[in-house]
């Protein structure tokens, strides 16, 4: 019996060292975020270590490649003593809690125009640039979204209460939840990837169109 | 050599023949009611095309130029089914092509060539119906040449709002602190009190690391304390620079990057807006800009080439200082 006591204590014992910040950090992000090859994480706050781990940003498969969302190997109490321990190293900022409900869906089309759409595109499917892949937003929750807006991952701007306030955010978070389930007035959406496909489905029905008309023209009569 | 002689001995006959209807022709009735279709049609097809040019010279609207050169395009479709069906004589050859030799067959040939001509009774009128609705379609088909903009006077493109002095203002009207310019993101400016629809007038503002720079000794001194400003319209086809490409860790990751959306034309802003990939053809032109005594952002002068869109006249001109 008290061999199963000890043997029960251990266990707890491991599982709590486990489970701390300090030990967890040590043993995934040290050998990247303590040397010069990656940046440090003093004073990125509880906000930047939050988004990166829940949205499987890191950790990263190997230095030199743009973080993709990925499935999410940590528990929920690791990324929670995660994201305190990376707190604790210096003054940042803590995990937003934006309020899309309280936004305007309107505002937040043209912010996210203004703002958003050159790279994530108007129905923010994602799209290219010249060296980077902005990712679509369909997967992305609340607070990741204003998370992401705030810290600018990998070569996004990031953007300053200055220039998205706390309220413009909450409309564009409502407007990007709305593109999850538009209302196609048109009835086709063709994928939602924009004028160019929708222009060239036109054509493709025009031309059927056009050679339908051409052959009745052509028809011969017979007397 | 013989089979050249007979091509060239037919060829001649065809071209002399031409002239002079060697058979008569039994003089055919036509169809006059068809014919004043075919006239009405094309003369509709003339006023539609003429729409076109007052539309484009008047109230250029997509709706109104769609409408008036597509109904040009659907009067002249019926000018010529109308001339199809019922004014070109339609005649089934069930006999194969005679030899080379047959001169004389191959007049025949001719002659039912140019037999459908001779139908048309009121030839002048749809003469003068073709040649109305050809050179009023083909006039209006070439109007649009105009939008192209100046062709040899390019100096109105060279005028722009900045001058020495002109503060920095946000779409607002607010003035731009230096102090508000942060790194890894951008903003946009406009000229105090200018149009802000003016091409020229927008201006992209980002700030770097100052020992990032690497400015030409032409553009020296042309940022104030790491903070640069370029015009936001892109040298190749005129688009608002949107996107600005910003690492977060610049050891790694593409180093900054002022992108266009449209064509992906994308510029260095730490080397003085060159090229770095995409179809520009020249740099982003650059503002000079200082901090004054209360901290706002000021023109130091104008830009240091032409702004806006790349065409021939442009490239060599300077705009005013």
């Amino acid at each position: 019996m008290p061999r199963r006591l000890i043997l029960l204590a251990a266990f707890v014992l491991v599982a709590t060292a486990a489970s701390n910040g300090k030990q967890l950090y040590g043993r995934y992000c040290a050998k990247c975020h303590d040397t010069l090859n990656a940046p440090s994480l003093h004073g990125v706050g509880a906000q930047a270590a939050d988004f990166y781990l829940r949205s499987g940003y890191m950790p990263l498969p190997h230095l030199g490649v743009q973080p993709r969302r990925a499935r999410v190997t940590f528990t929920n109490a690791e990324i929670e003593s995660l994201v305190g321990y990376v707190a604790s190293l210096g003054q940042g900022p803590a995990i937003p809690s934006p309020q899309p409900q309280s936004g305007s869906l309107s505002a937040g089309m043209q912010l996210f125009a203004d703002h958003c759409a050159g790279c994530h595109q108007i129905m923010a499917e994602g799209g290219y640039v010249t060296g980077a892949v902005p990712p679509a937003l369909g997967d992305d929750t609340a607070t990741q979204i204003a998370e992401a807006v705030r810290i600018g991952p990998y070569v996004m701007p990031r953007f300053s209460q200055h220039a998205i306030s706390n309220g413009q955010l909450n409309s564009i978070i409502r407007y990007i939840e709305y593109t999850r389930h538009p209302d196609d007035r048109g009835g086709w959406s063709i994928g939602h990837i924009g004028p160019v496909p929708e222009g060239l489905v036109t054509w493709f029905i025009a031309l059927l169109a056009l050679v339908c008309v051409t052959l009745l023209l052509a028809r011969r009569h017979h007397a | 050599m013989i089979r050249v002689r007979d091509v060239l001995i037919s060829a001649a006959l065809l071209l002399l023949g031409r002239r002079r209807p060697s058979i008569p022709v039994e003089e055919d009735p036509g169809d006059p009611r068809a014919e004043l279709v075919v006239a009405g049609l094309l003369g509709l097809t003339t006023c539609a095309a003429i729409g076109f040019i007052v539309a484009y010279a008047l109230d250029p609207s997509t709706q109104l130029l769609g409408l008036s050169l597509g109904l040009a395009f659907i009067f002249l479709a019926a000018a010529l089914v109308v001339t199809a069906h019922r004014l070109v004589v339609n005649e089934e050859l069930e006999d194969d092509y005679p030899p080379e030799e047959h001169t004389a067959e191959q007049e025949e040939v001719v002659q039912l060539v140019e037999e459908p001509g001779e139908r048309l009774t009121r030839r002048r009128l749809l003469k003068l119906g073709v040649l109305g609705a050809g050179g009023t379609l083909g006039l209006a088909l070439a109007t649009p040449v105009l939008s192209l903009g100046h062709f040899l006077d390019t100096k109105a493109y060279l005028v722009t709002p900045w001058r020495r002095g002109r503060r920095l203002v946000d779409e607002n009207g607010r003035p731009w602190r230096a102090s508000d310019i942060e790194e890894r993101t951008f903003y946009t400016a406009f000229p105090e009190g200018g149009d802000n629809e003016e091409i020229a007038a927008p201006v992209v503002l980002v700030r770097l690391k100052p020992g990032d720079l690497r400015l030409p000794a032409t553009l020296r001194g042309y940022d104030a304390g790491g903070i640069v400003a370029y015009s936001k319209i892109c040298t190749h086809a005129g688009c608002a620079i949107s996107l600005y490409r910003t690492p977060l860790f610049d050891r790694a990751d593409p180093t900054p990057a002022l992108v266009c959306p449209c064509h992906y034309s994308t510029f260095d802003p730490a080397s003085g807006g060159t090229v770095t990939f995409g179809p520009a053809g020249r740099a982003l032109p650059m503002l000079p800009i200082e901090v004054d005594a209360r901290g706002h952002l000021r023109a130091k002068g104008n830009f240091d080439g032409p702004v806006g869109p790349s065409w021939w006249g442009v490239r060599i001109w300077r705009p005013e200082r």
